[in-house]
């Protein structure tokens, strides 16, 4: 058998969106040989510039297609993510790597003998590896920058951050590499990312999707999730990696809620409002006019106050330095030298705060959930930016606002760490300001991913939200 | 100029926890703590009632 057949059925998927190539694949119009051929293709020609893979997996994908069409062959369902390539950032277990988390110490790791729980449910629905992705180290950024690794660069504009931690996800879906790639997001790292690339995001419900064998930053804040190029697409991979996973302590018992037949329900009724207060500040101008896009989109004015969301940026800042310090403490005492000095000197940092203060944002987050709760009792849907700003250019320190000069690294995560602080639902929809996109984050209440991608849905059916195509990818 | 208790408190923590704080990176290390601590203090000063449950609750 000759590959040159599947690689000319596979001519114009390089265009395919997830769920049609699943559809193809399924219906026997292209095959997933072929389909992986050209991933593998893109990925040879574009991720020279990108640098947004760290391993490509090809022997291992190219034997999982060969699978997928021997099943298409024999008559069998072949999944609904049948011939789909995708890959995840570089913290998943995938067997035979070693696990390196963005870190050079974790090379030393000895290679996994066991896929991420996610890897394996995304393959169970016919889902092809191609890669392993760049990412901040030891997810301890906003910007996808690594010292070790170089930075992943931002397909609309390569001189441009993609946002981090899962920098490689955000170029990996926003150059067009894969249709589908998996991400972390403990303070932002998924929604920070999907603004700065134009991509759609989900951060789920904090234990809504196992995070067994994936590599840890903050345990409490830990959520791992999809992005894609479009809601179906995002919907698609969330249902296919949902379900209770004993292998992750914080993983819910919850059945899994599909939500992809659902995307195309009416959003009328959903009562929507803006977050108003601390989310309005320190934003340029345009955050106000993705978000004003949004509301204007939804037909909301409203406006909720969203009560001590500075706090709650500072409890999770404080929660997050400290947990980190605790998980990397004895890599801080043998290997200082191995870290990204910047990672490191802020987890020597958060190893010294004391312990009654990092007890205390703790419990000012139970109070926080509560007000936030008590909020979503008249509201279903609350918009926000996802980003204060556009993506800065790499290596960019400090950024002008109001005529005062902020730092990069701190501020680019403000808006997305009082949301995953009490672990909401979030989907980052993209909204296509010219020159470069931003996101704004579409968050519902606890286990409510069904109205946000709902709602996203809905927006990218009105031609608000959507994912541009770089013109150089 | 007196020396400031930072300082000494980063000297004795990094002691007792045996992580190593070179010279070179003493002033970024204080950077960061200074931000914690300014942080951590605002979440200090909000009152909350002695009953109050942390975030996480241990289940037997």
């Amino acid at each position: 058998m000759s590959l040159q057949p599947d690689i000319a059925k596979s001519a114009n998927s390089d265009d395919l969106s997830a769920s049609e190539i699943a559809r193809a694949v399924a219906g026997g119009k292209v095959s997933a040989a072929g389909v992986t051929e050209a991933a593998l293709a893109r990925i040879a020609k574009q991720d020279s510039v990108l640098n947004s893979f760290t391993d490509v997996t090809a022997d291992r994908a190219r034997a999982r297609a060969k699978a997928i069409d021997a099943a298409v062959a024999a008559g069998q369902n072949p999944g609904p993510l049948a011939g789909v390539p995708f890959a995840v950032k570089n913290l998943f277990d995938v067997q035979g790597l070693s696990t390196r988390a963005g870190s050079k110490i974790n090379r030393d790791l000895k290679p996994s003998s066991r896929d991420a729980t996610l890897v394996e449910r995304m393959e169970a629905a016919g889902a092809v590896l191609v890669g392993a992705l760049n990412m901040g180290e030891y997810a301890y950024d906003f910007t996808g920058e690594n010292v070790h690794d170089g930075p992943s660069r931002n397909p609309h504009d390569v001189t441009r951050m993609t946002g981090g931690s899962s920098g490689g996800s955000g170029a990996a879906v926003g150059g067009r590499l894969v249709p589908l790639a998996l991400g972390s997001d403990t303070n932002g790292s998924i929604r920070v990312p999907a603004s700065f690339c134009g991509i759609f995001g989900l951060k789920p419900t904090y234990g809504r999707l196992s995070r067994a064998r994936s590599f840890p930053f903050v345990a409490s804040f830990d959520h791992l999730g999809p992005f894609a190029r479009n809601v179906a697409d995002l919907a698609m991979a969330y249902d296919a990696m949902q379900g209770p996973d004993a292998d992750d302590a914080a993983c819910s018992t919850r059945a899994v809620e599909p939500v992809s037949a659902r995307l195309a329900q009416d959003i009328s009724g959903l009562r929507v409002a803006i977050a108003g207060g601390y989310f309005q500040k320190n934003v340029f101008p345009e955050a106000v006019e993705a978000v004003a896009r949004v509301a204007k989109a939804l037909g909301t004015t409203r406006t909720v106050e969203v009560p001590e969301a500075a706090l709650a940026r500072a409890a999770a800042y404080v929660i997050s330095t400290t947990e980190g310090a605790s998980l990397h403490l004895d890599r801080l005492r043998r290997r200082p030298n191995d870290f990204d000095p910047a990672v490191r000197d802020r987890l020597l940092a958060g190893a010294m705060v004391p312990a009654p203060l990092v007890d205390r944002a703790q419990k000012f987050r139970r109070w926080y959930r509560a007000q936030m709760l008590e909020i979503f009792r008249s509201v279903d849907v609350i918009i926000a930016p996802a980003t204060p700003c556009v993506a800065p250019k790499l290596g960019q320190a400090t950024f002008m606002l109001d005529g005062v000069e902020l730092p990069v690294r701190a501020n680019i995560g403000i808006h997305t760490q009082p949301i995953s602080f009490i672990g909401l639902p979030v989907v980052a929809v993209p909204i296509p300001l010219q020159p470069m996109p931003i996101g704004v984050q579409i968050i519902a209440a606890p286990w409510r991913e069904d109205i946000a991608l709902r709602v996203a849905h809905a927006l990218e059916r009105m031609g608000v939200a959507t994912a541009p195509r770089p013109k150089d990818f | 100029m007196a020396a400031d208790p930072l300082d000494d408190y980063i000297d004795a923590v990094g002691k007792a926890l045996a992580l190593p704080i070179e010279d070179a990176w003493r002033p970024a290390v204080k950077a960061n703590l200074e931000v914690s601590l300014r942080l951590a203090r605002l979440v200090d000063e909000f009152p909350l009632p002695d009953e109050t449950e942390p975030a996480s609750v241990f289940a037997a």
